[in-house]
């Protein structure tokens, strides 16, 4: 079996997991907390097209998820309640904060763009807490969900599927991009500039373009974690989280086909099954971080394909 | 705005960026010398907060405890070091992140565990304790003074070290070229080692410091540490001057910052609209200052590798 086929059969096999999990009679708690599990892994794997394709280290991507949130609570806020509005509202401010702020920082690298990403993320983070009409620091609660096509709001399995669908979209959308033209212009920039300046390609637009569709898609997962949770704060773009979905992809196994969908997975429920457990969960999750890294390599991914040859 | 609040902001702004630069000092060289990304470096610094606090407390004084708790934080840096860094120094930087983020996680919550989560204050120590009055109404308290004597003190023994000794001009040159150093026959692990040990103990330092004017509690080292990371990518990665110069920077303008913000912006702007922004900008000020300095010049003010 090529690596392509099994790559493929395993994307199969946790999505077909992930749609028949409503039917398997689980209690409530589970699937509201698998649908915010899937709405983080939009973002992780997100963050892998500029992270992991890319080479671009981005500490600023919770404000994308954080600028679609509040889009979409914003709008619910002022009685705005299609869904559908709150998503392009949410996906367009996103990216179009990662246009501007992404313009000066693809002309860094290394050190210099994971600081640079860093300080953009921070001053969303400030203009968050200063929005005193929509809660400022305590964050804007909101009274009811986005509705589709005029119908009553959204309910929690119907919303669990809305999630799945866009997470499937999202990993879909990335492995279509970086099989692409543009996608092999993106990976090779990483691994040699010049070249690819050689060849014609304006790199920082490659990047940059990588980038603003990378924040298009966490914006839009920031539409769907603010109608789960009916809630949308300054937390949410908190640099700690940007932080989270970088140990998702890394942990996974960044530039892999499943790799961050699975970092995403293996970090939250490892975080909840753990917290379960004991109250000082954070050392026994730290302590397994420290060995992944010093006894595997390429993350999740990586220890499958090595376990495969 | 008076002009004694300007004065005494701007000891504080200069007390705040010595810390930071204590930090920094160790976070740049260990970064610009090995290459290596070291987010466990502010943890160091709680260590240091948190071994001052319980030491001073079981001697019953504020010295002895610092004198016990500096040696302390250079064993933990040279464990930490032979465990954790030294497998990952060959390894990406992203590997480096996520270890010594691991190490972040473990070693918060193992100061919850043994020590509790509510804060630990403790006393200003009577020999530093009282104010001095600087010039017409303005009072300042000795500790702050003291703090700022030690930050000034210590940068000058660490501009000594670095300029003018065997053991810094090998620094220097890793900073510089580490493969070539390794090159001409020394032996750059060992180097390595010292560094990041010694880089320990300055975090541990600063962080022992501010104990008894800040409260000692876990997680009290991660905004320290990305404050440093501001200082070093601003200064220029391996740039001890860089460091130096930016955390006074940083220091300033944070402090500066929030102290007059709002009432700065009332000078252009109605003042419910200053009372709101001005805040917000204030805690963005030194975001912006970074992403400025990267987005005109990416390799910092002083950057240590002419190639950059």
């Amino acid at each position: 079996m090529s690596r392509t086929t099994r790559d493929l059969l395993i994307l199969a096999g946790i999505f077909a997991l992930l749609a028949a999990l409503p039917f398997l009679g689980l209690p409530g708690w589970v699937l509201t907390y698998t649908a915010r599990i899937m709405a983080f892994a939009i973002c992780a794997v997100a963050l892998d097209l500029v992270l992991g394709y890319g080479g671009l280290v981005s500490l600023g991507h919770a404000a994308f998820l954080g600028i679609g949130s509040y889009a979409a609570g914003i709008l619910l806020a002022e009685n705005v309640d299609d869904f559908f509005v709150g998503l392009g509202a949410g996906m367009a401010a996103a990216g179009l904060y990662a246009l501007v702020t992404g313009a000066v920082a693809v002309r860094t690298k290394g050190v210099a763009f994971i600081m640079i990403t860093l300080a953009f993320g921070q001053m969303a983070y400030f203009v968050a807490n200063a929005l005193s009409e929509y809660g400022g620091s305590d964050g804007l609660t909101l009274w009811s969900r986005a509705s589709i096509g005029g119908r009553a709001a959204l309910k929690d399995r119907t919303l669990y599927f809305v999630i799945l669908a866009g997470l499937l979209l999202s990993v879909a959308i990335v492995r279509l991009v970086t099989a692409s033209p543009f996608g092999a212009a993106l990976r090779a920039a990483r691994n040699n500039p010049e070249r690819v300046t050689a060849l014609g390609y304006d790199v920082d637009r490659v990047r940059l373009a990588a980038y603003v569709l990378s924040a298009v898609l966490c914006g839009g997962a920031g539409v769907l974690i603010a109608n789960l949770t009916s809630f949308v704060s300054p937390a949410l773009m908190a640099w700690q989280r940007s932080g989270e979905f970088i140990v998702m992809v890394i942990l996974g196994g960044a530039g892999t086909p499943w790799g961050a969908l699975a970092g995403a997975f293996a970090v939250l429920a490892l975080e909840e099954g753990l917290s379960l457990a004991t109250q000082h969960w954070k050392i026994v999750f730290g302590a397994l971080l420290v060995l992944a890294v010093l006894f595997t390599r390429g993350g999740i991914a990586g220890l499958l394909d090595r376990s495969a040859k | 705005m008076s002009l004694t609040l300007l004065a005494v902001q701007t000891l504080n702004g200069l007390q705040f960026g010595l810390m930071l630069f204590l930090v920094a000092a160790g976070l740049t060289l260990v970064f610009g010398v090995m290459d290596f990304i070291n987010l466990a470096h502010g943890v160091q610094y709680m260590l240091g907060a948190y071994l001052t606090a319980v030491l001073a407390r079981v001697t019953g004084g504020f010295f002895s405890g610092l004198a016990l708790a500096l040696p302390l934080t250079l064993l933990l840096g040279l464990v930490l070091e032979r465990l954790v860094f030294r497998p990952l120094y060959a390894r990406g930087h992203l590997d480096q992140v996520l270890a010594t983020f691991g190490v972040i996680l473990i070693l918060n919550e193992a100061v919850k565990l043994a020590f509790g989560a509510a804060p630990i204050s403790v006393p200003v120590p009577d020999l530093l304790s009282g104010s001095v009055l600087l010039m017409d109404g303005l009072l300042v308290p000795v500790y702050r003074l003291a703090i700022i004597g030690a930050g000034l003190g210590t940068a000058l023994l660490l501009w000594l070290v670095i300029d003018g000794t065997r053991f810094g001009m090998l620094v220097r040159a890793g900073a510089t070229n580490a493969p070539m150093v390794s090159v001409l026959g020394i032996d750059v692990r060992r180097l390595f080692t010292a560094v990041t040990a010694f880089g320990a103990m300055l975090a541990g330092f600063a962080g022992a410091m501010v104990t008894p004017i800040l409260s000692v509690e876990p997680g009290m080292g991660d905004g320290v540490l990305i404050l440093a990371f501001v200082v070093i990518v601003v200064g220029g990665v391996g740039s001890i001057r860089g460091a130096f110069l930016a955390a006074l920077i940083v220091g300033l303008v944070d402090t500066l910052g929030r102290s007059f913000a709002t009432d700065l912006l009332k000078l252009v702007v109605s003042a419910p609209t200053a009372n709101r922004v001005g805040p917000a900008l204030a805690s963005m000020a030194i975001y912006v200052l970074m992403a400025g300095v990267l987005a005109f010049r990416p390799a910092g003010l002083f950057p240590s590798r002419s190639a950059g």
